[in-house]
């Protein structure tokens, strides 16, 4: 496994602990399975899936900060992944979820949905305006709260690209004191999920521009039917 | 020149905005195939269903080609190859689709399977596995299932049943404990 990923078992986030395998991953080789994907196929998104402040399709927009959030998302060997789908979801700029399981007292906002959807453009790059999510009480332990956060999921071209992460934002004192986070083993990693306040993407008088840039697994260009050796270096 | 890969981070709770379309039902009327059911729970290690997971499949049309620009772009008949679903209350999951046909592997064909993926709240990166299909004879050579130690390898074959003439495959997945289903590192 990747060393710059969080190991699957790691105590002081609770929920890990019954649920984390406790056998070894057993490498597979890379055949058509894992180099094709869903990714080309999952592509339905409108225009509209973009906006969070507006997609509740509602009178009024979201409250709280508006933000926009830019980035490209590449494979490994720096390729830009065009056209692949990245939904996004989060809690509202009061910290509360629209979930039946996020029952805590912080308001629903009626202007606002907490999910979108885009396609990355021919040069991977995305972008989605949105609210600043407020900080987020769970009970995993004494006063527990996690760091503002977007929520990221992506395809890719492979089913090997898959990836499921979350963004986080500059100058955020949670972070130091979040499992979740510091699940992430090194802080060059850690440092990597940390969106960058982008002034060349904030928008006068509208919105604060962030920059989070996304690196996926490659598929291995072309599955091989003749013996195929393991995946290389994971770095 | 090689970039570092994204660190990943768990799913969390709140994720059925994934789930707002229906993508249960992966055969459409002209879908070519053997209609067949996946079902199953999704245990922890204290052998307690998790109700808060998400399952996503990836497989092969029943001729062994999937859809994708590598393989068989999609076609007209409304089979992308890919489910999502989240579990229920009970940690259940379920799947109605066709039976893929076997793809090409390292040393002549792969045995039928599906490809699998568990994502939930306590997982700080989702799980691979497969789901391989009970009485398939080529089972046997699969160039994955040879590779793992034998007592585990049951783990990964979904046990049939055909009740009330429907062709139903149950494949349980056991995060943790005993009977811990194989997970792979792709």
């Amino acid at each position: 496994m990747n060393a710059d990923f969080p190991p699957y078992l790691y105590a002081a986030y609770r929920a890990t602990v019954r649920r984390a395998p406790q056998q070894a991953l057993v490498p597979v080789p890379q055949t058509r399975s894992e180099v094709t994907g869903p990714g080309p196929a999952v592509s339905a998104v409108s225009p509209d899936d973009s906006d969070l402040t507006t997609n509740m399709g509602t009178a009024s927009p979201a409250a709280g900060e508006r933000i926009i959030v830019t980035g490209r998302v590449v494979d490994d060997d720096g390729n830009p992944i065009s056209h692949t789908v990245i939904e996004i979801w989060q809690a509202n700029a009061a910290g509360r979820y629209r979930h039946r399981r996020d029952q805590h007292h912080a308001p629903l906002d009626a202007n606002f949905l907490g999910f979108g959807c885009t396609l990355t453009d021919e040069n991977g790059v995305y972008r989605f305006t949105s609210i600043r999510p407020g900080a987020y009480p769970w009970e995993n332990h004494e006063n527990a709260w996690r760091p503002a956060h977007i929520h990221f999921s992506l395809f890719g071209p492979a089913w090997v690209s898959r990836l499921v992460t979350q963004m986080y934002f500059p100058g955020d004192p949670l972070q130091d004191r979040d499992p979740i986070f510091n699940s992430v083993p090194t802080s060059a990693a850690r440092d990597r999920l940390i969106a960058k306040y982008a002034h060349d993407v904030t928008a006068p008088a509208w919105a604060l521009g962030f920059r989070f840039d996304i690196v996926l697994r490659g598929s291995e260009a072309t599955p091989s039917e003749s013996p195929v050796p393991t995946r290389a270096a994971k770095r | 020149m090689t970039a570092p890969l994204t660190p990943p981070q768990t799913i969390g709770p709140f994720f059925h905005g994934l789930l707002r379309e229906e993508q249960q039902a992966l055969a459409g009327p002209q879908t070519p195939g053997e209609r067949i059911r996946i079902e199953g729970v999704v245990f922890d290690g204290n052998r307690d269903p998790v109700p808060d997971a998400a399952v996503e499949i990836w497989q092969a049309d029943a001729e062994g080609r999937y859809r994708h620009p590598a393989d068989r772009p999609a076609g007209e008949d409304g089979f992308t190859g890919f489910g999502r679903c989240g579990t229920d209350d009970g940690g259940r999951y379920w799947f109605e689709t066709i039976r893929p046909g076997p793809v090409p592997g390292p040393d002549g064909h792969q045995a039928p399977h599906i490809n699998v993926a568990v994502f939930a709240r306590g997982l700080l990166h989702h799980l691979c596995t497969r789901l391989y299909f009970e009485g398939d004879a080529a089972n046997g050579a699969d160039p994955v299932l040879s590779r793992i130690p034998e007592p585990r390898r049951a783990t990964l074959i979904a046990r049939r049943s055909d009740a009330s003439g429907k062709t139903v495959y149950r494949f349980d997945v056991i995060l943790q404990g005993d009977g811990e289903t194989v997970f792979f590192d792709l």
